[in-house]
């Protein structure tokens, strides 16, 4: 299956800043992701990454500051704005996002229909095929391992042409021929011109994809870097925690 | 896609999951039987207070079962956070909103006219002449109790505490919709029938008013 080229949109996160209560979860990132660049938040656990990429996906309002999409006219803001994001922005999260009490079909027909997919039967059909469950079509998802469920979920994820694709540790649970798959399916949205946030824990095949690594700690980015020796740091100090 | 599509596609979600585990809709029949059952046999009343008393005692276990009913609603969506990937796809939130009060209205008026011929055998109370009447009351109050319960459930489902708060935050907002049920079943069960339209308005009116402030502020009942 191989991906449309999409329209060019990038992400802007401007001085945001997200609490709860009195904790921080993020303080004052600014980033600046072109269109088409792959890149890779790294950081231990609890040092913002989820709730960046949910506040970029705007399932989570930022308290201040404002994301926008450089090549659409829609952003979000803490108060106020606009709150759109491009329609074609697609979100693996940690949790799988599909029902255990539907099939695998199902699921992705649900979706399919939701985002307004055309010729959503041969689009799932596709899917299906691509992610190696064909055969377990019409098998309920509770019946399913992790893995299995894991790749419905980046399935579900690619029903549309996503123009910005957020993966919150995506290979999780996958084996490594669906880990190999996923690499191989991120490289072509890459090159198809799809913008990449993801974040991950150490070097694999799929932060190979990545020309950009950004590290947070305690909420706050404190490494941005290009790929190179600095690059491979950051993933291994994310690695190690 | 429209909100219509969205809500149609949500609510057939919704019936095949239901059917498929059968969950809520035994749980609810079951609560609803228990209580007309040991209110019948510790009571033992005549048909006057049958007429008298039946129609709020019906009421109040539709209203405690619903209870039971709308606590799973939003919760059950937290479980693998479907509830991200619903928002992430619909074109309009209330969509959700609209699929889950149809088929919470839906599965309560289905318990409701299951067990209304064994209300009507159990208290000695003739249902049949005001059936039609009767549809229209279940109808109207159910879909009072699936709006406010659904919006109730959709915040109690990101409290803390969540199984305590919603009955704590349904039932005195219920209240009115109880009332004026019951009062209007009342009328119909009377030995002459009557219509009350008073309550049957003021159901109404309940059912539009909250529809609309769902329509309205159901975005930020959805908001982490």
């Amino acid at each position: 299956m191989s991906p449309a080229a999409v329209s060019p949109t990038g992400i802007r996160f401007d001085d945001i800043e997200k609490r709860y209560g009195g904790l921080y979860a993020l303080r004052r990132v600014s980033l600046e992701i072109a269109a088409g660049e792959c890149v890779v938040l790294a950081g231990r656990n609890g040092s913002g990454k989820t709730t960046l990429l949910r506040i970029a996906a705007q399932l989570v309002r930022p308290s201040t500051g404002q994301v926008t999409f450089p090549g659409t006219s829609r952003d979000t803001a803490a108060n106020g704005a606009s709150e759109q994001r491009p329609r074609a922005t697609a979100y693996v999260a940690h949790a799988t996002m599909v029902y255990d009490e539907l099939t695998a079909e199902e699921n992705l027909l649900l979706f399919a229909r939701l985002v307004g997919v055309p010729a959503r039967r041969e689009r799932v059909d596709a899917l299906l095929a691509d992610v190696g469950l064909a055969e377990r079509r019409d098998s309920l998802v509770r019946t399913f391992s992790r893995g299995m469920r894991q790749r419905i979920a980046i399935a579900r994820a690619l029903l549309r042409e996503p123009s910005v694709l957020l993966l919150d540790e995506p290979a999780t649970g996958l084996d490594v021929q669906g880990t190999a798959w996923l690499a191989e399916t991120l490289r072509r949205l890459r090159d198809a011109g799809c913008t990449m946030l993801m974040s991950l824990h150490g070097e694999t095949e799929i932060s190979s994809l990545a020309s950009r690594g950004v590290r947070l700690d305690a909420g706050s980015v404190v490494a941005d870097t290009r790929r190179g020796a600095s690059f491979a740091s950051i993933l291994k100090f994310a690695d190690a925690s | 896609m429209s909100v219509l599509s969205n809500t149609t596609a949500l609510l057939g979600k919704e019936l095949r999951t239901e059917f498929r585990s059968r969950e809520l809709l035994t749980t609810t029949v079951v609560f609803i039987l228990i209580v007309m059952v040991l209110f019948s046999f510790t009571f033992d009343p005549t048909v006057g207070e049958s007429r008298r008393f039946g129609p709020g005692l019906l009421w109040l276990a539709f209203l405690f079962a619903s209870s039971l009913m709308l606590q799973p609603c939003f919760l059950r969506e937290l479980n693998n956070d479907t509830l991200s990937a619903l928002r992430l796809s619909v074109s309009d939130p209330f969509a959700i909103f609209l699929a889950k009060l149809a088929a919470n209205t839906l599965f309560l008026l289905l318990t409701e006219l299951l067990l209304l011929p064994i209300f009507a055998i159990l208290y000695n109370i003739p249902v049949l002449a005001v059936f039609g009447q009767l549809v229209l009351v279940f109808f109207l109050g159910s879909l009072g109790v699936a709006t406010a319960g659904t919006a109730l459930s959709a915040i109690s489902a990101q409290a803390r505490m969540r199984e305590l708060m919603l009955p704590l935050l349904l039932l005195p907002l219920l209240t009115p919709v109880l009332v004026a049920s019951t009062e209007v079943t009342a009328g119909l069960l009377d030995r002459q029938p009557f219509v009350q339209w008073k309550g049957v308005g003021f159901l109404a009116v309940f059912d539009v008013v909250f529809l609309t402030a769902l329509w309205i502020f159901g975005e930020y009942l959805l908001e982490e």
